[in-house]
């Protein structure tokens, strides 16, 4: 958060040279009603997030998804992700959630890519109009392996790492 | 964009009641901890995304979105590819920015596979994303240790785009 908070300085300042303080009060204004219009989403998100933590069965979830789930944990991270509603204020805290309730690194990564790469959300709501269906079609079956592979990899290099678990 | 944020909101809100009244189901204390839960996750990362948001668009108007296009180029090959990976993880703004990106690329004669490594890179590490969103939601470990196993993957897209060719 110290280097964010040092880049974001360092930009503003940027900013304030060229275009004065006017340009530095445009931009903080408009991020101002950004944050405010996002707010209750994030809260949506944390809330699910919530949710899900308590309502998951522990032992059902690091069965599924834990680090000895295999290729089967990896699809149902992919799967999770693909059809996950929302923008980011959802997929991260869920993905959050999932981990403290036993989704091993592998299984989270998977889900996370996936929703990235796979998720309807974006890709009908703005990749379809702006580069058409051929491209976003012929982009998304690329990319279809990638949450799975990605996951494995994560799994792979993670037991390699951490061969007595992870770290607290 | 009126409509589908509607759309978001619905789903997303539905989505918290469904899983509320889950929890409800389960009984009254497991509502109240995981709403408790719930808004202390909330208070905690309220100052990060401030911060993210706030900060991402002064760190947006320093890199205008003809440089990142200029990086696109029509030339073509394995540099071209890594010139678009760089270029999707430094494009900042939302999804149309991205996108549109990918789009004036192709007009302006890039190859498929440049885009598709630029939209597959930008989707997996767009810094503006990452700072905003994952690094406060997520633990910093996982998020490194996600990014650091992504990086194959904009050029793996790239080398099945070659291989099996344009749509």
């Amino acid at each position: 958060m110290i280097f964010i908070g040092a880049l974001v300085a360092v930009s503003a300042t940027l900013v304030w040279r060229r275009d004065g303080i006017d340009g530095v009060l445009k931009i903080l204004t408009h991020d101002l009603w950004l944050f405010a219009e996002i707010m209750p989403r994030v809260l949506a998100g944390c809330l699910l997030g919530g949710f899900i933590a308590e309502i998951l069965p522990h032992e059902k979830v690091s069965r599924s998804l834990g680090p000895s789930s295999g290729l089967k944990g990896l699809l149902i991270g992919t799967a999770f992700g693909a059809i996950l509603p929302g923008g980011p204020f959802t997929a991260y805290p869920v993905a959050a959630a999932l981990l403290t309730v036993g989704a091993d690194f592998g299984a989270t990564i998977a889900m996370v890519v996936s929703w990235t790469l796979i998720g309807y959300g974006r890709a009908v709501a703005w990749e379809l109009p702006i580069l058409g269906t051929d491209f976003t079609l012929w982009r998304i079956v690329i990319s279809l392996p990638i949450p799975v592979l990605a996951g494995w990899l994560g799994r792979f290099i993670f037991v390699r790492m951490y061969p007595k678990g992870e770290p607290s | 964009m009126t409509v589908s944020a509607l759309i978001i909101d619905i789903t997303l809100w539905g989505s918290v009641a469904i899983l509320g009244f889950m929890a409800w189901q389960r009984g009254r204390v497991v509502l109240v901890s995981s709403v408790r839960e719930g808004s202390m996750d909330f208070i905690n990362i309220v100052p990060r995304i401030a911060l993210g948001v706030i900060g991402s668009g002064y760190i947006a108007a320093v890199i205008p979105p003809e440089v990142i296009t200029g990086w696109l180029g029509p030339d073509s090959g394995w540099f071209g590819v890594l010139t678009a990976v760089i270029a999707g993880a430094a494009t900042p703004g939302g999804p149309v920015v991205g996108f549109s990106i990918g789009a004036v690329a192709l007009k302006v004669g890039g190859g498929s596979p440049q885009v598709i490594a630029y939209v597959v890179a930008w989707a997996l590490f767009a810094f503006q994303r990452m700072i905003l969103w994952e690094i406060p939601f997520m633990p910093a470990r996982f998020v490194w240790f996600r990014a650091a196993v992504s990086v194959p993957f904009p050029f793996l897209a790239a080398a099945i785009a070659m291989v099996i060719g344009k749509p």
